[in-house]
């Protein structure tokens, strides 16, 4: 059993410059920053380490952060420019009995994550649900597609803060 | 017989044979549709700690003809792309199958369609009419739940023909016949003289017979509920897998076709089953007409003894259907080849031993 | 000479008897046998969390009521225990009390619809009705607590709606006594069948390192033999105090993991709900239930995954909040949404009865699901 702080140390002996930083303060449960692209060595080791054994996905989380600069666009419709779209990862040890959160966070305007699917398959639905929700791309990953919306919506993604609903949805109007 | 006395009236043989052919569809099986629909409702119900149908009649009595009455106004949805001529033929096919097979079987000892001397034989080849029926139904609807379970129950009729059909020849090498009608007559008597009881010679082969009797009747049994589709064996129409089997795509009157040849086939197989092996129309106990010396009161016993031996053995399947899971689709086949074929083929081989010695 | 056969796509669903609501499988069957399954979700999709984000916090609670619809209390109950988490809040003895007896009362009751339902799928209509008999006398207690048979609204953030009814106590003794000679007759009826044992036994079958890996939860992560339980082995609110065991998949007709085995879990499980609610209603003390309800719910900026044992699996709430009043984001993890990616490994090889067998066992609640 090892505490957020201990695996932190772990994980910065081994990836030093793909660690970004521990965070930790009350309310909030502490979280591990990781770089967006080398999250998935990063899973591997935290799976398969001796020690650690996270062989367990509890969920996976986009989060629209919502940090970028609010401007009006051509109809007065209030868009984010910039800022940053995040996916937490709640890790757990069946055995071991620990958990760790890890964060990545990405460029709002090409959001690229490298998937995480191969090592846990419990992140298969997830990731393809983030990318419904936020359009967050998960590299790799060998099936994404939307889930909870139609394959064919062309409206955009609907979690994400400054969403619009189309006004048709092939020749249905959408809002009723 | 009713066959003569329609002949006096009548003056015409045609006439005399169409009354009495329809006989047993307007007097019985109709009827008995009726009744059997209500009582497996209630059946059911009273197994589920439930009460079943209650508004309409006393109890629900007249539930069923509402029903008839709502399938008699329905429309009848016919999907596009479905092959007409072979979409309409097969309700009736299925229909006339299952009804033909009353022909030859005899109701009391005055009654019975046709008596035919193949009788047993003929049953088990016109009711393959059915699976042609469900065949053609299940192609035609062109849809693919329908055309799973239209082969299934093809496959499904087919291999349970054989341990039937082995069975009944069996019964034939004891009897001698293949009449029902004979086969009846030749079980009369008290209940001790019923094949089940190892038949009315007395003798080391009555006693030998027993146990092989009661295996084939429960062989026989099995499988005729397999051939009418009855749960544990009711795969072609598994509502939970493939909705409603060849039947998915009908509506109005063509489905009440199947459903009443259904209901037809159970009463049918029933009363094949007590006919071989519990005394068709023979009354366990003698009859009061004897007693009585009423002699037009004993046909009417039969029937009433007909009816009981075939409704109670339609409760059993009831019970069956409401008690027990159902068989996935290679289960049932095992069960029909590994099992019952064997075992029926050995009992064929010790009956014909024991009619030899 | 090799018969030309061709691969058939069966649609099974959305409108299906046994896809246990909108679900659609696409299937790839070579005559009768499985070659490939694939889920087609989002049919009850409601934007849950899209609707969570224009909320405050206490109105989110009815529509968590409607995502895992046959166990809304304990939807209530993880949802609150995550926002208390957040903020801070310390609930009174008797809520505490109140809130378990409801989660287990509820997860009986979700576990008969599972059983009955699944009998109805195997083909065994009667082990349904007596299943739905039962039920309902469960949901007669929670009318007579809260007024409601589906969808509760009662738990709320730092207490309940409101104490409960005098009869409570006496009732639920009187159901407990009734519903133990019954679960002796379920098991009698169907578990121990012989045709049922052969048709769900050895089916499905789900090895302990690939349901972990899956991230199946539940009593179907313990029918593979993982014992694993967040009552015990993460506890919230109370469990801690009470006694009772896990039951664990032992193969006892056939592999471990198999669907027999899954259904097993949840008749065990009953009875150790049951055992909890005997203890809980023996030692509820007398106080207050609503004093610790906020007034208004505004918790500090920051997240929490925080996470209950729901009778499908783990129900996981992940908010994150801003400091206002409403949340920013909750991201739920829906138990059978998880349970459901493995659905098509599982599938591979088998029969199409097998997949309406194997889906049952999994026990999906499609409001979860699509949210």
């Amino acid at each position: 059993m090892k505490n957020p702080e201990e695996i932190f140390e772990i994980l910065k002996a081994k990836f030093n410059e793909v660690i970004i930083e521990l965070i930790s303060d009350k309310p909030t449960e502490s979280f591990i920053t990781v770089a967006p692209l080398e999250i998935d060595k990063v899973c591997l080791y935290l799976r398969d380490k001796e020690g650690l054994n996270f062989k367990s996905l509890m969920n996976l989380s986009g989060v629209d952060d919502a940090n970028g600069e609010k401007i009006k666009d051509e109809n007065d419709n209030e868009i984010i420019q910039g800022g940053t779209l995040s996916v937490f990862y709640h890790l757990e040890s069946i055995d071991l009995k620990h958990k760790v959160t890890l964060k990545v966070s990405t460029d709002r305007e090409n959001p690229e994550v490298a998937s995480v699917e191969e090592i846990w398959r419990a992140a298969d639905w997830h990731e393809r649900e983030a990318y419904d929700m936020f359009g967050i791309k998960f590299l790799n990953h060998h099936n994404l597609i939307r889930i909870l919306m139609p394959y064919d919506w062309e409206g955009g993604y609907p979690l994400r803060k400054d969403y619009q609903n189309p006004e048709f949805y092939k020749g249905m109007k959408v809002p009723y | 017989m009713i066959y003569d006395w329609l002949y006096n009236l009548t003056g015409s043989e045609m006439i005399a044979i169409g009354i009495q052919s329809l006989l047993p569809l307007y007097l019985f099986i109709l009827p008995f549709a009726l009744v059997a629909v209500l009582l497996e409702r209630k059946v059911a119900a009273h197994m589920q700690d439930r009460l079943g149908p209650m508004r309409v009649g006393y109890h629900g009595l007249l539930q069923t003809i509402a029903d008839i009455l709502k399938l008699l106004q329905k429309e009848d949805t016919v999907a596009a792309d479905i092959d007409k001529k072979f979409f309409d033929l097969s309700p009736l096919l299925v229909f006339a199958g299952s009804y033909a097979a009353f022909a030859a079987i005899p109701f009391s000892g005055a009654f019975m369609g046709s008596n035919i001397d193949l009788g047993i034989i003929y049953i088990i080849a016109v009711t393959g009419l059915v699976v042609a029926g469900i065949l053609m139904g299940g192609w035609a609807s062109n849809n693919k739940y329908s055309l799973l379970g239209a082969m299934r129950a093809a496959a499904q009729i087919i291999s349970f023909e054989i341990p039937t059909l082995l069975i009944v020849i069996t019964v034939i090498m004891i009897t001698g016949t293949m009449n029902l009608y004979t086969m009846s007559e030749w079980q009369t008597g008290y209940f001790w003289n019923w094949l089940i009881m190892g038949g009315p010679d007395l003798g080391i082969t009555k006693i030998l017979f027993i146990p092989l009797m009661v295996i084939s009747f429960l062989i026989i049994f099995l499988s005729t509920l397999a051939e009418v589709n009855r749960t544990p064996f009711d795969i072609p129409e598994a509502e939970s897998e493939i909705v409603a089997g060849y039947h998915t795509e009908y509506s109005g009157m063509k489905f009440a076709m199947f459903f009443l040849a259904e209901y037809a086939n159970m009463f049918a197989v029933s009363a094949i089953v007590s006919a071989l092996f519990f005394g068709g129309y023979q009354s366990p106990f003698g009859y009061l007409g004897n007693l009585l010396e009423i002699s037009w009161l004993i046909p009417i016993e039969q029937f009433f003894w007909f009816t009981a031996k075939g409704v109670f053995f339609v409760l059993v399947q009831m019970w069956l259907r409401w008690t027990l899971p159902r068989f996935r689709v290679d289960q049932l086949m095992s069960f029909c080849w590994k099992y019952l074929i064997p075992i029926s083929f050995v009992i064929l081989l010790l009956v014909g031993l024991i009619t030899v010695l | 000479m090799a018969l030309k056969t061709e691969e058939m796509v069966l649609n099974m669903g959305p409108q299906h008897p046994s896809t246990h609501g909108v679900l659609r499988l696409e299937l790839v069957i070579e005559g009768e046998i499985i070659k490939n399954v694939t889920p087609h979700i989002g049919y009850l999709h409601r934007c849950f969390e899209k609707h969570c984000e224009v909320m405050t916090y206490p109105q989110i609670i009815p529509y968590t009521d409607r995502m895992d619809y046959l166990a809304s209390m304990c939807n209530e109950f993880g949802y609150v225990v995550a926002v208390e988490r957040l903020m801070g809040i310390e609930v009174p003895e008797r809520v505490e009390y109140i809130r378990v007896i409801m989660a287990e009362l509820q997860r009986i009751a979700s576990h008969l619809v599972a059983i009955g339902t699944y009998g109805a799928d195997i083909g065994a209509f009667t082990p349904f009705l007596f299943c739905f008999r039962d039920r309902e006398k469960i949901l007669n207690l929670f009318e007579i607590t809260c007024g409601a048979r589906l969808l509760y609204n009662y738990i709320w953030i730092g207490g309940v709606m409101h104490d409960l009814h005098p009869d409570f106590i006496r009732l639920t003794k009187e159901f407990i006594k009734e519903f133990r000679p019954n679960l002796k007759e379920l098991n009698d009826l169907l578990t121990f069948n012989q045709i049922f044992i052969d048709r769900t036994a050895n089916v499905g079958i789900l090895p302990a390192e690939t349901a972990i890996n899956y991230g199946i939860t539940g009593p179907n992560l313990r029918a593979s033999g993982v014992n694993w339980d967040l009552r015990i082995n993460d506890p919230y609110s109370i469990y801690d105090r009470f006694d009772f065991k896990i039951p664990v998949g032992k193969g006892e007709n056939g592999t471990v993991g198999d669907c027999w085995n899954r259904y097993y879990m949840r008749i065990l499980e009953m009875e150790e709900s049951l055992k909890i609610v005997e203890q809980a209603i023996n030692q509820i003390p007398d106080g207050d239930v609503s004093s610790a309800i906020p007034k208004r719910v505004k918790p500090p900026a920051g997240q929490i995954y925080s996470r209950v044992e729901n009778p499908r699996g783990e129900l996981g709430y992940f908010i994150v909040s801003d400091g206002s009043v409403n949340p920013t984001r909750i991201k739920v993890r829906a138990p059978s949404f998880v349970n459901m990616v493995v659905f098509g490994e599982l599938c591979k090889g088998h029969m199409v009865a097998d997949v309406v067998a194997i889906l049952g066992s999994i026990d999906i609640v499609l409001g979860e699901i699509d949210r």
